[in-house]
């Protein structure tokens, strides 16, 4: 339970942190709040042979609202979004679902450039970001290039990043004033991995849903827009009935894994619960 | 690979200068080379909570943390809170309360408690569970924990209204 040696790189401005990766690329490991990291090294699942520490580097961690984005440094600390009013006003379900993770004290580090980076399929960051239809910002020596999340998201902790690549910014649409929201997860304890978790946003469309993006995470491949049960509500009154058909519509789309804390099948129905809790937190007992 | 680096950081307000691998982590360095036994190491993976310092002022698992990021930091340890015999009023609610059987992930639930009250200092029974809700408890059902955690406030509440 002790982590490999490693070099420790401790950069104080992002063009060192970027010569850094560009000379070291594969072999080493960018270590930001490291609430993933640290674990996987303290497993010895990871022996990466050098981390570049890129908490001394300045600019990464703001939240700033510009032409309708909200724009979060990726060294933001969770527990910073978490409290931050622009946040709370601009992007509710990202502050909702901040905290379903972990703990506070693991919220105190953890970041969400660090969050997206690591992409384990059960996190809250990569749902909710791929439901608010983010861009993410990326540097390298190389320049400069910002990626949807959609094609930022890889299956399994990979991601679009190239090895000398760094994640500088979040970027988030801040959308439609009518506009809704649902988070629903289920762990085996409130802060552990999720078995299964929902995240949605709906624009409203005077009585009628207008557009659904509704994102499953949690035992599937990478976060999954869950697009035949988007397809069953828009457009449509919001109601109970409704709500059974994009439950019904969601089951039958996905197809998660089976493992020692709950089996596919399970999970599979949990999903389609989640997307009912989602729509009525969005929606009111209709 | 195993370079040493001297790291030079305050700890309960004193300063404090360690010699050591970039994989040590804080909590090693803090029992290991600053004899600071107090903070407890279960898990070791950020799970279990008994290693739970406040870095600046702020709870975080000391098992996640490597003593070199602590540089030119502030760390306190349950060794910080009592004022030479006199035990901190989180400390004297939990003795009090029996928030504690076995003692082994004591040190995390009181750091964690003292970072809750500094914020929030009447807090509700749901609001000690979600602050405490990282700290794994063995021993008493975490009852008596949630009993002095309301204690503590209590009494810091009529401490400062003296």
């Amino acid at each position: 339970m002790k982590p490999p040696s490693f070099a420790y790189e401790a950069p104080e401005a992002l063009d060192d942190a970027l010569a850094l990766l560009d000379r070291h690329g594969d072999d080493a490991k960018v270590l930001a709040g490291g609430q993933s990291l640290v674990p996987l090294l303290n497993f010895r699942l990871a022996r990466p042979a050098r981390l570049i520490d890129i908490n001394g580097v300045p600019g990464l961690a703001s939240i700033s609202e510009r032409d309708g984005t909200i724009s979060i440094g990726a060294m933001t600390r969770q527990r910073t979004i978490e409290t931050s009013p622009l946040v709370a006003s601009r992007a509710p379900l990202l502050a909702a679902a901040t905290r379903w993770i972990g703990h506070p004290p693991i919220r105190t580090r953890g970041t969400i450039g660090g969050s997206l980076a690591h992409n384990d399929p059960s996190g809250e960051y990569p749902a909710v970001l791929l439901a608010l239809d983010a861009q993410v910002r990326i540097r390298s020596q190389r320049g400069e290039r910002v990626l949807g999340i959609d094609a930022f998201l890889g299956e399994w902790l990979s991601t679009a990043l190239g090895p000398d690549e760094l994640v500088i910014a979040v970027e988030i649409p801040i959308g439609s004033k009518h506009a809704t929201y649902g988070f629903a997860e289920v762990a085996k304890r409130h802060g552990d991995f999720a078995l299964a978790g929902v995240a949605a946003r709906f624009t409203l469309d005077g009585s009628h849903i207008g557009d659904a993006r509704i994102v499953a995470f949690g035992g599937v491949a990478r976060a999954t827009r869950l697009t035949a049960a988007e397809d069953a509500i828009r457009g449509r009154v919001p109601n109970e009935t409704l709500f059974g058909e994009a439950n019904r519509a969601a089951t039958a789309a996905i197809d998660p894994i089976s493992d020692l804390h709950a089996t596919g099948e399970y999970r599979r129905h949990l999903t389609g619960v989640l997307v009912v809790r989602a729509l009525r937190q969005a929606f009111g007992e209709a | 690979m195993n370079t040493l680096h001297t790291v030079r950081l305050t700890v309960n307000g004193t300063a404090a200068e360690v010699m050591v691998e970039a994989r040590k982590t804080l909590a090693d360095a803090l029992r290991e080379d600053l004899g600071l036994t107090g903070t407890h190491l279960g898990c070791e993976h950020g799970v279990c909570g008994a290693c739970t310092v406040l870095f600046d002022g702020n709870p975080v698992r000391s098992c996640l943390l490597f003593a070199v990021q602590a540089a030119g930091h502030e760390v306190g340890t349950i060794e910080g809170l009592a004022r030479g015999d006199e035990l901190h009023p989180v400390q004297r609610a939990f003795s009090e309360f029996h928030g504690l059987q076995c003692g082994f992930c004591t040190p995390g639930m009181i750091l964690a408690t003292v970072d809750l009250l500094e914020h929030t200092p009447q807090p509700s029974e749901d609001e000690i569970k979600e602050a405490l809700g990282g700290n794994i408890c063995r021993c008493t059902g975490y009852q008596k924990i949630i009993e002095s955690v309301q204690g503590a406030a209590a009494a810091m509440a009529s401490g400062l209204a003296k």
